[in-house]
């Protein structure tokens, strides 16, 4: 897969249970040298060999840019999901080696802003992690608030509190907290950013919001890592390799590609970054598109469609791959 | 071993010169007898040794003579090198993406030493041995972009990536094929590409953004453009047209192949790591037509390319006045031969 980033060769260095549903994962270089640099808010995609099948999954880096030493992820256990998280709860123990991409950062800290204002809902923490060590090392303006399930599963908030102590605000479902988001909007100082991560629901509503309190976009940032949607198996035509293949109900496919052997480009395997852009040549049916690259207008022409999350529904189907 | 560095000018007597080696090395850009405006953009790999590209920063014979005219420039106009304040850390990036690739490609002329921040910089054909901290500024006699690209071949554009566009907010430009600095500064990808015609036909510019936008770290790219200067100026800005731009009409049968230079830039394109910025290194290599057409091939396909390029494009690129005599005077080195395919001399 060398057309997707620049691959490290790991070793899994440490494993270490969070809470209920979350484990951290640590990662050093084999060779034993330094990890590439990075930036708050990168991303790594990980492959994960199970059995006959390759998994990839994009997880947040959450340790401090300043430490390169090693790397560490968290991952969300989802018992319904397609098996990535499962996989790396089951079996992936220390002394394991792995192959992770470079770095490749689509939810970056605009350095311009006066300050940087958080909003992270469950696991959407990790990014923060990182960034807020980045600019707590230069002395930068920020604030985090946060919300999760219940106390216990507040990842990583006591680390974030002990470290940051006011900067930090937290809220339980399980208590009937909530963010007073309006209120926070409409009290920032000039030259503000936003930044949030976390369930679709929660971007959506931050974006919403900020948007009719007159927020430029530009100063709303989101990482919006659509896991690919299990739906109804298809049978797609690749033109340039001339291979039909069988898109499962768990598979994306971009991965039904991989599986046959062609090399597609990807960032990052979630519908944002635009590399796996793809023209379509034929169809008939209708395609669910998942992403957030293509426009309504592209989206309509029926002309593209991003193989990482988007699926087809439909007689045929023929792509320019 | 080690680089022979030569004494040379830019300027005034214009001294500056390839040795025979280096003639062989020059970047010559056109693969074919015609040339076309292309989005011409290629991974940055290390290739052949003894090209440009046996490093992924090129340091050659002009490094010495190169740094000293920057200096004279920036003495001059010292709006050719500007950050913005959000751009300091991806100037950090600069220095350690220059001080590794060249005390890796040029041990015997520069050494990076690290103890933690503790960093010692090492530069002799300058004459430079500075120990600093690595994020503190003030340990530095200029800003981490202007201190090393003072010792960088080539101009530099930091560039920021924000609303899925990038921002001209940080460089260094003191050899540059007339365009500014000071004009360009706080722009965006389209707002300072305005100018080229042929290639804002829709779609072109669209597709190098997403392009660059998606440059990753451990993953450069790079493309040549190319232009003719006449007599061996680097700097050919817009502020100093008044300088550069009457040489133009100077050019007679007598001393094209002196004054008639072809300008090659070897542009590459990186991501920087900590401020997720991307840089662009252009780097300018010069040679005149009496040396080039000490290669037959490049001779031949020269004639070719300059007596066959549309009118528009000879005219943004500045030919129009000088055209007509550089291609009588090539004309007589054209035997009408084949020429083989690739860049390289035979
Ligand atoms: S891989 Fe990023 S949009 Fe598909």
């Amino acid at each position: 897969m060398s057309t997707g980033t620049t691959k490290l060769d790991v070793v899994v260095s440490d494993v270490v249970p969070v809470n209920d549903l979350v484990t951290r994962f640590h990662f050093r270089r084999r060779d034993g040298e330094l990890l590439p640099t990075f930036s708050g808010g990168a991303h790594v995609v990980v492959e994960m060999r199970d059995g006959e099948r390759t998994r990839l999954n994009p997880y947040s880096l959450m340790g401090s840019p300043l430490d390169t030493r090693e790397y560490t992820i968290s991952v969300r256990r989802d018992d319904v999901g397609r098996g990535g998280s499962l996989f790396m709860h089951r079996s992936v123990k220390p002394g394991l080696e792995m192959v992770i991409s470079y770095p490749v950062n689509l939810f970056s800290l605009d350095l311009r802003a006066k300050k940087h204002l958080m909003l992270a809902g469950g696991i959407g923490i990790t990014p923060f992690m990182a960034q807020t060590a980045q600019l707590a090392g230069e002395g930068g303006n920020f604030e985090l608030h946060y919300t999760c399930r219940t106390a216990s599963l507040g990842t990583y908030a006591d680390v974030l509190r002990e470290r940051y102590d006011r900067r930090i605000r937290l809220y339980h479902d399980d208590r009937e907290e909530r963010i007073e988001l309006d209120r926070l909007l409409s009290t920032q100082p000039l030259g503000t950013h936003l930044y949030v991560c976390g369930p679709a629901g929660m971007i959506n509503w931050v974006r919403d919001r900020a948007a009719s309190l007159g927020w430029p976009s530009e100063a709303v940032h989101f990482e919006h890592f659509a896991a690919p949607q299990p739906g109804l198996p298809f049978d797609v035509t690749l033109a340039v390799s001339g291979k039909t293949i069988r898109v499962g109900e768990q598979q994306s496919l971009l991965e039904a590609i991989e599986a046959a052997g062609v090399d597609p480009p990807y960032l990052c395997r979630g519908g944002v970054c635009g590399q796996c852009e793809t023209n379509v040549i034929s169809h008939d049916g209708k395609f669910i598109h998942n992403d957030h690259w293509l426009s309504e207008e592209e989206h309509r022409s029926g002309c593209k469609i991003m193989p990482c999350v988007s699926r087809f529904e439909g007689r045929s189907l023929v792509l320019e791959r | 071993m080690g680089i022979t560095f030569r004494k040379e000018t830019f300027r005034d007597d214009f001294t500056f010169k390839n040795s025979p080696e280096h003639i062989r090395r020059f970047p010559f850009p056109f693969h074919e007898d015609a040339y076309m405006y292309a989005v011409n953009i290629e991974p940055h790999v290390v290739g052949t040794k003894g090209s440009v590209l046996e490093n992924l920063i090129d340091v050659d014979e002009h490094y010495v003579a190169e740094m000293q005219d920057r200096a004279l420039v920036l003495a001059e106009d010292p709006l050719r090198c500007q950050s913005l304040p959000h751009m300091t850390l991806a100037g950090w990036d600069l220095l350690e993406l220059l001080m590794e690739q060249q005390a890796l490609g040029y041990p015997e002329h520069f050494t990076l030493t690290r103890n933690g921040d503790r960093w010692r910089w090492i530069n002799r054909p300058l004459g430079i041995d500075d120990t600093f901290t690595f994020g503190d500024t003030s340990t530095l006699p200029y800003g981490p972009m202007e201190y090393i690209t003072r010792q960088s071949q080539g101009d530099f554009c930091i560039l920021d990536q924000r609303d899925g566009n990038l921002w001209m907010d940080a460089g260094m430009v003191t050899t540059q094929a007339d365009w500014s600095l000071d004009f360009d500064i706080g722009m965006n990808f389209f707002e300072w590409h305005a100018p080229v015609p042929l290639a804002h036909e829709k779609g072109i510019f669209t597709r190098a953004l997403k392009f660059l936008t998606n440059i990753q770290q451990g993953k450069p790219a790079r493309r040549l453009n190319w232009t003719m200067t006449i007599n061996p100026r680097l700097d050919t800005s817009p502020e100093n047209y008044h300088k550069w731009g009457p040489d133009r009409t100077t050019v007679t049968p007598e001393n094209v192949g002196d004054k008639v230079h072809l300008r090659v830039e070897l542009q590459s394109f990186w991501r920087l790591p900590r401020s997720n910025g991307i840089v662009f290194p252009i780097r300018c290599y010069l040679i005149k037509m009496d040396e080039l057409v000490t290669q037959p091939k490049w001779a031949r396909r020269l004639h070719r390319v300059i007596r066959d390029l549309p009118d528009e494009l000879a005219t943004y690129k500045g030919l129009t006045r000088f055209r007509p005599t550089l291609v009588e005077w090539l004309s007589k080195l054209d035997d009408g031969s084949a020429t083989s395919p690739g860049f390289g001399p035979d």
